[in-house]
């Protein structure tokens, strides 16, 4: 027996908006979230830009997130952000924190990259310093790759399945596949599900000598991360975390919960790093096919889409990904959908990204608008080759959109989608049972 | 230090460690660190760090393992700080 899956908590900490509302007003208004930031010009970056939440770890215990106990020791930033995101999504469900009992009907499937590098920093001064007694008890929690899922998990009493899942820049949308497909197959009624990056210097400093940021709008930042533009240099690094509460419909429908929207279906691949595909490359192939199951699994043709959520960092992987989605739903020219890059506004955030555009697509769904892609000044003249221009909105489109695909490609060639939809309580085409 | 001095710091050590703050008030030398106020076991490892900054003395093993309740404390941080002088 198959069921239905909705959406009824969504808690968001993005660079230009921390909270559902201030990042609703934020993509609304095609606010950035990218600065300058002072310490990467003196760490001889190349890009000295990127997109960090205005976010204070204090707030985790003075706003009643967690105990003052479990704040004393909590220095991992990552999983600072995971954690507020995730309650904020139990809260905006309707959800109490408290619980005395297990709450096993309830799982949580949440990633990301590394746990901390910068927490990890301390770790290796004291032991390098012979100084490893002084680290205390609090440091293995917060090293483990598990972190965000335990602090959750042990916060709010979750009891089924907690699963950390870590697969580069497709992270967050597969977190929120896993959640879904646990919840059709029946294993839980509701899951937590999302994703979390802290990107600091170390990770930063990597990506730096990879040559593949944006070096060129160190004294405009805003403008730093261009997706599809003529003058695209690289993508802009960000930080941050999403999470999504998905429950069984009817579990939903019985308790009376606020219903934002259904996930229709997903898919997750890899091209095998084969035909074009490789450690940092999509193979087009595997994108392609990624893309047609997750139309094909949520019941719907290439032509009901109104929206694409892309992946689009602003590398020229861009143009590549705008052909792979034109034959994936057969659709190109006027006929493409309308298409937009939250990247533009909030850079790559990485691990957190499929999560935090998740929340950014639900919002469209919800509010009935396709936000804008900022920076698209110059777009590059090989996308009218494939789509019109008309599909990408450089200022707010509002409209009524049914149904978004959003997707993300990663490092080691790995893909996931996601199509979400309008609810439709009388859509009984979507009754599997 | 008289051990009536010992526990009143020792209040200040444990403090970060327990939500029971009326308990901590309260503590004797019978106070069960994890019984009465409700410390997770694994604190225990950073409450002898911290005694060990606090008071500048080293703890063993053996010594730790005495730390469970607030007497066992006060026997240790009194041994270790008389070791010293």
């Amino acid at each position: 027996m198959s069921r239905r899956v909705v959406v009824t908590g969504m808690g968001v900490v993005s660079p230009n908006g921390i909270g559902i509302s201030a990042f609703l007003d934020a993509i609304q208004n095609g606010v950035s979230g990218i600065k300058f930031q002072p310490l990467y010009e003196e760490l001889k970056f190349s890009c000295q830009v990127a997109g960090r939440p205005d976010f204070v770890l204090e707030d985790l215990k003075t706003r009643n997130y967690i105990s003052e106990v479990v704040f004393h020791g909590l220095k991992g930033t990552n999983i600072g952000y995971g954690l507020m995101a995730a309650l904020d999504a139990w809260a905006d469900a309707g959800l109490e924190y408290d619980t005395d009992e297990t709450r096993w009907e309830t799982g949580c499937i949440f990633g990301n990259s590394v746990s901390d590098t910068e927490a990890m920093k301390n770790v290796i001064t004291r032991v390098d310093n012979k100084e490893a007694k002084k680290l205390g008890s609090r440091v293995v929690e917060q090293a483990m790759n598990s972190g965000v899922t335990s602090y959750v998990s042990g916060r709010l009493g979750l009891g089924n399945k907690v699963i950390t899942n870590s697969a580069a820049c497709a992270t967050g949308t597969q977190a929120i596949l896993m959640g879904y497909e646990t919840i059709k197959d029946g294993y839980a009624k509701r899951m937590l599900v999302g994703s979390s990056e802290y990107v600091d210097t170390y990770v930063f400093g990597s990506f730096d000598s990879m040559r593949v940021l944006s070096r060129k709008y160190n004294d405009q930042p805003e403008k730093a991360s261009r997706p599809m533009s003529t003058t695209a240099g690289g993508f802009v690094p960000g930080s941050g975390s999403a999470a999504l509460v998905l429950e069984d419909l009817d579990f939903a429908l019985a308790r009376g919960a606020r219903i934002y929207a259904e996930v229709l279906g997903g898919s997750t691949n890899s091209g095998g790093q084969r035909t074009g595909g490789s450690m940092t490359a999509a193979n087009p192939q595997g994108v392609i096919r990624c893309i047609e199951e997750a139309v094909a699994n949520s019941n719907i043709s290439g032509e009901d889409i109104d929206l694409i959520s892309g992946h689009l960092t602003a590398t020229n992987a861009d143009m590549q990904e705008i052909q792979n989605w034109c034959k994936a739903l057969g659709r190109s020219g006027d006929n493409f959908p309308l298409m937009n890059s939250l990247k533009s506004m909030i850079g790559h955030c990485l691990s957190a990204a499929g999560s935090i555009e998740s929340v950014a697509s639900i919002l469209q769904i919800v509010h009935g608008f396709a936000h804008p892609n900022i920076n698209l000044d110059d777009p590059n003249p090989e996308i009218s080759n494939h789509i019109s221009l008309n599909c990408l909105p450089t200022s707010v489109v509002k409209k009524k959109i049914n149904i978004v695909a959003k997707a993300n490609f990663g490092f080691g060639d790995v893909n996931s989608c996601l199509i979400f939809s309008k609810f439709n309580p009388n859509d009984t085409t979507r009754d599997f049972k | 230090m008289t051990r009536q001095e010992i526990l009143n710091e020792l209040k200040k050590v444990l403090s970060p460690y327990t939500l029971d703050k009326e308990a901590l008030a309260n503590i004797d030398e019978g106070t069960d660190l994890i019984k009465d106020l409700k410390i997770n076991s694994a604190n225990l490892v950073d409450i002898i760090i911290d005694a060990e900054s606090k008071y500048n003395i080293e703890i063993d093993y053996d010594a730790a393992d005495k730390m469970v309740n607030v007497g066992g404390c006060i026997d240790v941080i009194e041994e270790k700080t008389n070791q010293q002088t």
